[in-house]
């Protein structure tokens, strides 16, 4: 710094400095808003400010004096700066207090634009169930709902004249005799998955189907079920209780107590009825003298489902080998199942469509 | 079955304990409890009472006593009585003040008819024994005075009404009920059918089987000089009644009683309108009968008849005929007991739409070695109760029936169950249900000529697929009157069950890693929940139509989805056809939730469709159930089936978006329901082309062919006025239609590259012709403006005077951008003309303003 500035300076007077401070500061505590003060701000502490031109000129200075006149501008700068940031802060406050209340709106106002539709608790319900399954390792298998008579009894070894059949009242298509069913129950799935599946089966089936009951609270002609068909090499009767005992867990909370009772069905033997603790009375009003419960008709059981080990004579018509091969079915009603779990008293609103029912089960179940 | 506890526990021994274990145990055997009524037990204070003076009371409507009643105390009591059935002298059951009697009904004394009643002499029907009845309960005249009257007629009962599963005939019976509460409890069983039977001599009448496939076993005893007049005893009636059958008469009532108690259905002929030997046979051509309902039967050639010279005289084992009919003159009776095919007796009895209480039980089985038996046990009582003398003879035909045995390793059960059994344990619960078990594999025994029990018929292919080997073979030769046992997990059931299924363990399989849910369903659950999120409503409507759906539809004649499939016994003669189209559910539920109050709706189905093929074979195949079926044989289900696609469908009316304090909402339109649609293709990972149709039940001007590719999937838009008015729909209410069936299993997206440069936007605006579909304008652009294109958006639609007669001006911005650089503004300007030039050639359309 051998050269001095070939402008002439004038160097600032300290008065001149005091001066500029003391505008500088006037303004600053006249700047009315923010914006006025971004106004202050450029010119009285901005690049063209007096004070930051004579900051400019001390270089221009004689050494002697550049000491000296830089400690002046630095406190008269180091004011301002204070002073600016307090105005700013002051200036802020009020302006969170002014405008942002002036812009205040009521958001309690409602925004149901463009509401939210919901997916029906049956198909949720289904899914869920679905992969409490898939969890365990089984996949989820289909069929038909108009279905083959042959899959549907037959090969479930409910032969043509036997009770069991006529009990299934039965949606015939066609002709009595055309071989073709709606489904009644989705136990033909079984049937369908050890024809086309390799060996070890483990599926869950959810699905539609088929009776000629007419709607009431407690039936439906349309309704759905969950069927499961483990096929393995040594699966037992335990295996069937510990998975069906998983399941209630699952679908209805820890501590769910359950019981096994011989039951018939053609395509199971040893065939079994899964039965819950009631939820209402927890088995109470089986006991004489309690008050009745209008949930377990006071049986303090309620049916869930059948289930048990695949009659051989089925994984026979299915070309399985059962002196190899061994495994359990089950079947639950999906309607009863959420009637048991949310407390949906009346059959009529799962399938009336009206959307009062659907909207409060949203996306999950 | 209805079963009062004390006919229970004259054959069991069973322990003091209530109604309700006794019923916990059954329920845990298998015979499950449907409801306990409990009979009397509020019973009280009712005594047994003589009329001793009678004073008829005048000047009422209706004709009233004044009666003296000596009950047993010091003085008689003076009782009001509106019954006129009974004379000076008659025992009757009395009430007395302080009783209680059915339905909480308290008898107090009271003045009535200007007299004091201190009682109430009772019908049966107010003991609650009967149903109704006419008049005063007249007592044996030796029945003790004062006595109490619940206590002497055992009026004091439980009835366990138990549901009895399909194979468990036997316990259609107190007999089969009993077995098992002896098993269940451990308490001796009195077979309440081992009677002593009494030597015989000659035939009661002349029978034989015609057909040893329908009949294997056909008895015949008679009664003479039975006094028609005589009454079944109270005891009877009470227990008839409350299990479950009307008391009608004496002989009736014997026969009635003896199927309870044993479980053999029993038929009484009036023997002196039989004409000539009975023949168990088949229906002929033509034949006729008038059954006892006076119901006059066309009868099928299966049908299995008991004829005599005249003809048919009854259906085996479901109802008589009207023309041997017991009359209240009858005095000659003849028992039929009989064992006939159950699956004859199941045909017979569902062809004629006939169920009796006989028919239940011949179709679940019963006990072969009954009828002997139990016709005399009939025959006992009808002499005892009603002064007839029983005929020394018998007629008893019969048929060979092979035995039936089942070889098993004794540790079978337990390997069936998962938990170990002694072979002590499995011997001992074969026996306790009247199994013979006998050690190692018994020669096959041949086959004898007789009805296969159950209808179960297995042939020996089939039993070898069936049989179980292994160590240690037990051979076990069921009970005759248990014909549902003839596999061998039959009786690894029957080790479980008594051994107790709550003894079994809960231990979960190690089933192996499964796949997960296929892509497929995934994409179902994703179509679900996009739509739900887009504002729709899902909905499971029933899957039946009519043909006025049809016609609503506006659909023409020919039309595909007018071939649908009827169901022979549909719920309503309205919709008697499977649909087609998911649309008719989904707008009748849309119309209810309109009734309802709802007018913003938008709803969703997804589900099957059943579209039969036009010829496709009438029938589908029955096949074997001893094999699997042949690839060959699949294929004539698969053909013979309908095609079931998985549609989804969504209807909306009213706002789309809601009208409210921001201002007007958005009507739902025929965009709406086209978005829909690209909603659900998007999940697939597809684009919607777009095609203009016309298309039933759609708007002709206001219908949109969905395609992907070349594949027509589905179509969308505002539903024709027609339609709207015949569903009765709010106006310009909207629809889709889709099927998911056609969209392929998406893909894995493919991840783009992003390019960091910047972007280049250039707004063109074009004429085209107004009917030119934007679709096509779009297309054109994008062709032509190459790979730098990064988007095309149209920002406005104009049809004013501006865009010329005929017009419209068409507005869009053009992003560019290239990849790896900074696009120049010469690059820019070629692409957007690029652009503009290829929608010049192929629609037409040239700048605004040029």
């Amino acid at each position: 710094m051998s050269d001095y500035d070939p402008v002439e300076v004038t160097p600032l007077h300290a008065d001149e400095l005091a001066r500029a401070e003391a505008d500088a500061l006037a303004a600053i505590s006249s700047a009315a808003d923010l914006d006025a003060l971004k106004q202050v701000r450029l010119a009285h502490a901005g690049d063209r400010s007096p004070i930051a031109l004579a900051n400019r000129e001390i270089g221009a200075l004689p050494p002697a004096a550049r000491a000296e006149a830089g400690k002046r501008i630095g406190t008269a700068r180091k004011a301002v700066g204070e002073a600016l940031a307090v105005r700013q802060t002051e200036l802020e406050a009020e302006r969170d207090a002014r405008v942002l209340v002036e812009e205040t709106v009521d958001v309690t106002l409602p925004w149901d634009r463009a509401p939210r539709g919901a997916r029906h608790p049956l198909t949720t319900l289904q899914e869920r169930i679905a992969d409490c399954f898939v969890a365990m390792g089984y996949e989820v298998a289909e069929g038909p709902e108009l279905e083959a008579e042959w899959f549907n009894f037959d090969a479930l070894n409910i032969a043509p004249d036997h009770p069991a059949r006529s009990d299934h009242d039965t949606f015939f298509v066609e002709s009595v005799k055309s071989g073709k069913v709606l489904r009644t129950q989705t136990s033909p799935v079984q049937i369908r998955a050890l024809l086309e599946r390799p060996l070890p089966v483990y599926v869950i089936s959810p699905g539609k189907v088929f009776r000629t009951d007419e709607l009431d609270a407690t039936h439906t002609p349309v309704f759905h079920q969950v069927e499961g068909l483990a096929i393995d090499k040594g699966l037992t009767m335990a295996h069937l209780k510990g998975t069906l005992d998983r399941f209630a867990e699952v679908m209805f909370g820890e501590g769910i107590s359950t019981r096994f009772r011989p039951n018939y069905f053609p395509f199971t033997e040893p065939s079994a009825e899964m039965d819950l603790r009631c939820f209402v009375c927890r088995g109470a009003s089986s006991v004489p003298g309690n008050p009745p419960c209008r949930t377990c008709k006071s049986e303090g059981w309620i049916e869930w489902g059948g289930c048990g080990m695949v009659n051989p004579r089925v994984l026979i018509a299915c070309g399985v080998d059962p002196s190899v091969y061994s495994g359990f079915a089950f079947g639950m009603g999906i309607e009863r199942t959420l009637m048991f779990r949310h407390n949906a008293e009346d059959m009529r609103d799962m399938v009336e469509g009206d959307i009062r029912f659907t909207l409060p089960f949203g996306m999950e179940v | 079955m209805k079963v009062p506890l004390s006919w229970l526990r004259e054959y069991v021994d069973l322990p003091p304990v209530t109604a309700h274990e006794i019923a916990d145990k059954l329920t845990a055997a298998g015979l499950k409890l449907e409801s306990i009524a409990s009979h009397g037990h509020d019973l009280k204070n009712v005594v047994v009472g003589k009329v001793i003076e009678i004073e008829e009371l005048t000047g009422f409507k209706k004709p009233i006593r004044h009666c003296l009643v000596e009950v047993g105390e010091a003085e008689p009591r003076e009782i009001v009585c509106g019954a006129t059935n009974f004379a000076i002298g008659a025992v009757v059951p009395v009430a007395l003040p302080g009783a209680v009697l059915p339905g909480g009904f308290e008898i107090a004394s009271r003045t009535t008819y200007g007299r004091l009643s201190d009682g109430m002499i009772c019908s049966e029907a107010e003991l609650g024994i009967a149903e109704s009845s006419p008049g005063i309960l007249l007592l044996p005249a030796d029945t003790p005075l004062g006595a109490d009257v619940v206590e002497l007629l055992g009026l004091r009962d439980d009835v366990l009404e138990l549901e009895i599963t399909p194979d468990c005939g036997y316990a259609l019976s107190i007999r089969g009920v009993a077995r098992e509460a002896a098993t269940a409890f451990g308490v001796p069983f009195r077979d309440p059918a081992a009677l002593e039977l009494p030597a015989t001599e000659g035939v009661t009448h002349p029978a034989e089987i015609g057909d040893p496939t329908a009949c294997d076993r056909f008895v015949l005893r008679a009664v003479s000089g039975f006094d028609p007049s005589a009454e079944s005893p109270l005891w009877m009636r009470v227990r008839l009644t409350r299990a479950g059958m009307r008391p009608v008469s004496l002989a009736v009532d014997v026969t009635n009683y003896v199927m309870l108690e044993l479980g053999q259905p029993l038929h009484a002929f009036d023997r002196n309108t039989i004409q000539g030997g009975i023949v168990v046979r088949r229906a002929l051509p033509g034949e006729r009968l008038e059954t006892l309902d006076h119901v006059t039967r066309d009868l099928a050639e299966d049908d299995i008849l008991i004829t005599d010279d005249s003809g048919a005289i009854g259906l085996a084992g479901t109802m008589g005929g009207l023309s041997t009919e017991i009359s209240d003159s009858t005095t000659d009776i003849v028992i039929e007991a009989a064992h006939f095919s159950a699956t004859g007796v199941a045909r017979m009895s569902r062809r004629h739409n006939l169920v009796s209480e006989a028919s239940k039980r011949f179709e679940r089985g019963v006990d072969r070695e009954l009828p002997l038996a139990a016709s005399w046990r009939a025959v006992q009582l009808l002499t005892e109760l009603g002064d007839g003398v029983a005929e020394p003879g018998v007629t008893h035909a019969q048929a060979d029936v092979a035995p039936v045995s089942i070889t098993i390793p004794s540790g079978h059960p337990a390997r069936v169950a998962g938990v170990p059994y002694s072979r002590e344990t499995v011997v001992t619960r074969l026996e306790q249900i009247g199994c013979r078990v006998v050690d190692g594999v018994a020669p096959a025994a041949e086959g004898g000529r007789g009805v296969a029990a159950t209808g179960v018929v297995t042939s020996g292919d089939l039993a070898a697929k069936l049989a179980v080997t292994g160590d240690d073979p037990i051979t076990v030769y069921p009970p005759s009157w248990r014909p549902d046992l003839t596999d061998p997990n039959d009786l690894a059931e029957e080790v479980i069950r008594l051994e107790g299924y709550d003894t079994l363990p809960s231990i979960l399989p190690g089933a192996p890693a499964g796949a997960g849910l296929t892509e497929t369903q995934r994409l179902r659950r994703r179509v679900g929940r996009s739509l739900a999120l887009s504002g729709y409503v899902e909905v499971l409507s029933y899957p039946f139509i009519g043909a006025r759906d049809l016609d609503h539809l506006q659909l023409p004649e020919g039309d595909d989805r007018r071939r649908a499939t009827r169901l022979v016994n549909p719920l309503s003669e309205d919709e008697p056809f499977m649909r087609t189209t998911l649309l008719p559910g989904l707008l009748k539920t849309l119309v209810r939730n309109v009734g309802r109050g709802f007018t913003d709706l938008a709803l969703f189905e997804t589900g099957l469709v059943y579209r039969p093929g036009a010829d496709a074979p009438e029938t589908a195949p029955i096949l074997t159930v001893e094999r699997r079926p042949t690839d060959e044989e699949l294929a004539r289900f698969t053909a013979a089936l309908p095609v079931q696609p998985v549609r989804v469908a969504a209807v909306l009316a009213g706002e789309f978006e809601r009208s409210g304090w921001w201002g007007q909402g958005r009507a739902a339109t025929w965009a709406d329901a086209i978005e829909a649609a690209r909603a659900v293709a998007r999940e697939a990972g597809v684009s919607l082309d777009i095609r203009a149709d016309q298309h039933e039940p759609w708007h002709p001007g206001r219908c949109a062919a969905l395609y992907v590719g070349e594949v027509l999937v589905g179509h969308a838009g505002e539903l024709h006025p027609r339609v709207v008015e015949a569903y009765g729909l709010p106006k310009r209410t909207a629809a889709m239609e889709l099927e998911l069936s056609r969209l392929a299993a998406p893909v894995p997206a493919q991840t783009p590259s992003i390019s960091a440069y910047p972007v280049a936007t250039q707004d063109v605006a074009l004429i085209v012709p107004a009917d030119t579909p934007v679709a096509s304008v779009e297309a054109a652009l994008r062709d032509g403006a190459g790979d730098l294109l990064e988007s095309v958006r149209l920002f406005d639609v104009y049809e004013g005077a501006q865009a010329g007669e005929g017009n419209k001006s068409l507005a869009y911005t053009l992003r560019f951008r290239a990849p790896d650089r900074t696009l120049t503004a010469d690059e820019i300007a070629a692409a957007r003309d690029a652009a503009v030039e290829l929608a010049a050639a192929q629609v037409g359309a040239r700048l605004r303003g040029v």
